[in-house]
């Protein structure tokens, strides 16, 4: 059952029969040469470089207070965690299976309890834990955003039901801006992405009680982005 | 039953009461300004802002002037992926499909993320009405459906309440502490709604574009309860109207940020997330059935007016409601519809009738501030005159057509002008006499507003008499 599809697609066909004017309002000067991805020229400028990239990511993670750190090496990062757990008291940590995520586990203190979440998880399970740790697709510089995919990043809910996010990823990730996220999405999907991509630019907020700016709506009250190299 | 007031009544008596409501007006306007600063700073850090609207005006363009060939696409893609695809002419069509899935799956507790569509289609109270239990998961939107009221803006939806009265309701409905902290009011709604999103079997969103070339929906949102509506319950239903199409992913590359800078002048909204279909092999969790209803509900009848169509390519930011300074005085809701604010003025006529509609229309002072706002650069404005003239081509009004009749009559004569313009001095000293009263003939632009005096001498005598005594 699909509904009114024949109806619907004819009433649509019959609507466009006349064309509509391409803009009512004159384009801006000089004309625009190209509507087509990746936009560069308009948006945001970012620096060409990779030190200027992650320059920029850092810039961007204070204003969106993302807790952003580069680490030089999993010892290091496993250390910081360490010092998260014991500073936020965490006693269960969940997450999922990875090149980078089992690098760092590796080091993480015993007495954290790691619910590992490749083989299906109990919601409830997932739900209590304090943090989630992924990995990601990318890094975007231009917003300070953090891709993550149903595939790379342990499914849809380890990076949002936990309260506090760590995101594991290596410098080469970094991407200067969505454009390029995409492309790389595609590079490396093809024509099977996973169901699920999203852009997180820092934790979970809200502005709805008198406009006034809360972190933690639903989502992580905090996010840590560890880049190693 | 007590019928209804006509629509055009009730925004009358809706916007008095409202624009007398000083406080009210004073804290929409404080936050109002602070969006504005907010905005122009990220804008301003855009390469080229003007450019970039239009290339989201083309993308849009592309996307609803080809509408039924990128629908075909959309739908291709998705079902190839397991997702299934429902085409409702019209609101009693989708709610119907969704209620039947909730029967058929057994469904016993559902979560929503916000979906303005839904306020369009009535599709709570249908819910409702037959036993399931519906809670809105946006902070904005809980609280309005706490408060038994719709959204107050279709981006900040409960932008008009204070803190005070949102602890009273919270006080009162769900029997937390009293606090004037935004932020423990912030967390009482999070404990509140976390059972919610492990305990609900279907999860019902909204969605911000439809991407043709990979079957996907986007959805953007800053508190992530969108992402829990559609991670954890077994059944997601996104209800997406049909003019949300673009053509390809990375056309989100450009309209996502500017979604965010004139939305809520961020540079990107906290969570932009793609869902293409339901959990896919190999993958660990998210739904096992993911169904988009596509919506029509009278669309298709504002694409068939070409002048307008572009008016479908809003991407409901709601940036032309923060700069609207009709929506300023009068609120949202003094509105009546599920859009408010010159968008809404614009399409509310297509979607519900001309001459029922066409009063917001002519509640606008025509500043141009919301074409000039407009991201994608619908010409907001000049559709509220396209309007007024349609109402006036489709259903003349006798009396205004004599008044103009006689005014011709009267420019072409100057002698019967120059009569006029003697009488109308006299003719002011009589109106003097029903000033205020309901005698008077033009009662309803009196009564907020001074008529200005006719001169004693009219210009054109005075002209004469300057060049006789120039001689
Ligand atoms: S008409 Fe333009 S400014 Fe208004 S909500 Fe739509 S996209 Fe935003």
């Amino acid at each position: 059952m699909n509904g009114d599809r024949a109806a619907l697609l004819a009433r649509v066909t019959e609507a466009l029969r006349v064309p509509a004017p391409l803009h009512h309002e004159k384009p801006s000067k000089p004309a625009t040469h190209s509507v087509t991805a990746p936009f560069r020229e308009w948006l945001p400028p970012v620096g060409a470089s990779p030190a200027e990239q992650v320059a920029l990511f850092a810039k961007q993670s204070e204003v969106l207070r993302t807790e952003f750190l580069e680490c030089p090496s999993p010892e290091a990062a496993a250390q910081h965690l360490g010092k998260l757990a014991q500073g936020h008291g965490w006693k269960r940590l969940a997450m999922h299976r990875g090149r980078l995520a089992d690098t760092v586990a590796a080091s993480l203190p015993g007495s954290l309890e790691l619910l590992r979440i490749d083989g299906g998880y109990e919601k409830n399970a997932l739900e209590a834990c304090d943090a989630g740790l992924t990995e990601c697709e990318s890094l975007v510089a231009q917003t300070g955003s953090v891709c993550v995919t149903a595939r790379s990043s342990g499914g849809r809910a380890l990076s949002v039901l936990p309260p506090h996010h760590i995101v594991i990823a290596s410098r080469g990730q970094m991407v200067p801006d969505l454009a390029a996220a995409y492309e790389h999405l595609a590079g490396k999907y093809g024509a099977t992405y996973p169901s699920f991509i999203s852009f997180i630019s820092g934790p979970s907020r809200t502005g709805d009680i008198e406009r006034i700016l809360v972190l933690g709506a639903h989502g992580p009250k905090k996010l840590t982005v560890l880049l190693m190299p | 039953m007590i019928s209804a007031p006509e629509p055009s009544t009730q925004f009358h008596t809706d916007a008095d009461r409202t624009t007398a409501d000083e406080p009210r007006r004073a804290a929409v306007r404080k936050a109002l300004g602070n969006y504005k600063v907010a905005r122009g700073k990220t804008e301003s850090a855009f390469t080229s802002w003007e450019h970039a609207r239009d290339a989201a005006a083309a993308i849009k363009y592309e996307g609803v002037n080809h509408l039924d060939k990128y629908l075909r696409e959309f739908e291709e893609k998705f079902t190839a992926r397991g997702g299934k695809v429902f085409w409702a002419s019209n609101s009693a069509q989708a709610r119907e499909y969704i209620l039947g899935l909730a029967r058929e799956r057994g469904v016993k507790s559902i979560v929503k993320s916000k979906a303005m569509t839904s306020e369009e289609i009535h599709l709570n109270d249908a819910l409702e009405k037959e036993g399931y239990a519906v809670v809105e998961s946006d902070l904005g939107e809980f609280i309005q459906q706490l408060m038994h009221e719709p959204p107050y803006h279709f981006v900040f939806p409960c932008m008009h309440l204070k803190r005070e009265e949102i602890s009273a309701l919270f006080e009162r409905e769900l029997g937390s502490a009293k606090t004037d902290s935004p932020e423990e009011l912030t967390m009482i709604a999070r404990r509140f709604m976390r059972r919610h999103y492990i305990d609900a079997d279907m999860g019902i969103s909204g969605g911000n574009f439809i991407v043709a070339e990979t079957g996907m929906i986007s959805i953007t949102e800053n508190e992530g309860n969108a992402r829990l509506t559609t991670a954890l319950p077994k059944i997601h239903v996104a209800l997406i109207g049909i003019e949300k199409m673009v053509p390809k992913l990375a056309d989100l590359a450009l309209l996502l940020p500017m979604l965010a800078t004139a939305g809520t002048g961020q540079h990107l909204t906290c969570y932009n997330s793609m869902y293409g279909g339901p959990r896919q092999p190999g993958e660990l969790d998210g739904p096992e059935e993911f169904h988009v209803v596509l919506l029509d509900n009278h669309r298709t009848r504002l694409l068939a007016d070409p002048e307008q169509r572009d008016a479908l390519h809003c991407i409901r930011c709601g940036a032309c409601l923060n700069v609207c300074p009709i929506f300023k005085n009068i609120g949202g809701h003094a509105y009546g519809t599920t859009y408010q604010g010159p968008i809404g003025s614009v399409i509310t006529p297509h979607f519900r009738g001309l001459q029922d509609w066409k009063h917001l229309s002519g509640a606008s002072s025509l500043c141009g501030a919301c074409t000039e706002a407009c991201p994608v650069k619908i010409d907001i404005h000049h559709h509220l005159l396209h309007n007024r003239r349609n109402a006036v081509q489709e259903q003349k009004v006798w009396w205004e057509r004599l008044i103009w009749f006689g005014y011709v009559e009267l420019m072409k004569r100057p002698w019967a002008f120059k009569i006029a313009m003697r009488l109308a001095p006299l003719g002011q000293k009589l109106h003097a006499l029903v000033l205020g009263t309901r005698l008077d003939p033009v009662g309803a632009w009196t009564k907020t507003r001074a008529f200005p005096q006719a001169a004693a001498q009219s210009f054109h005598d005075y002209w004469q008499e300057r060049k006789a005594a120039r001689k």
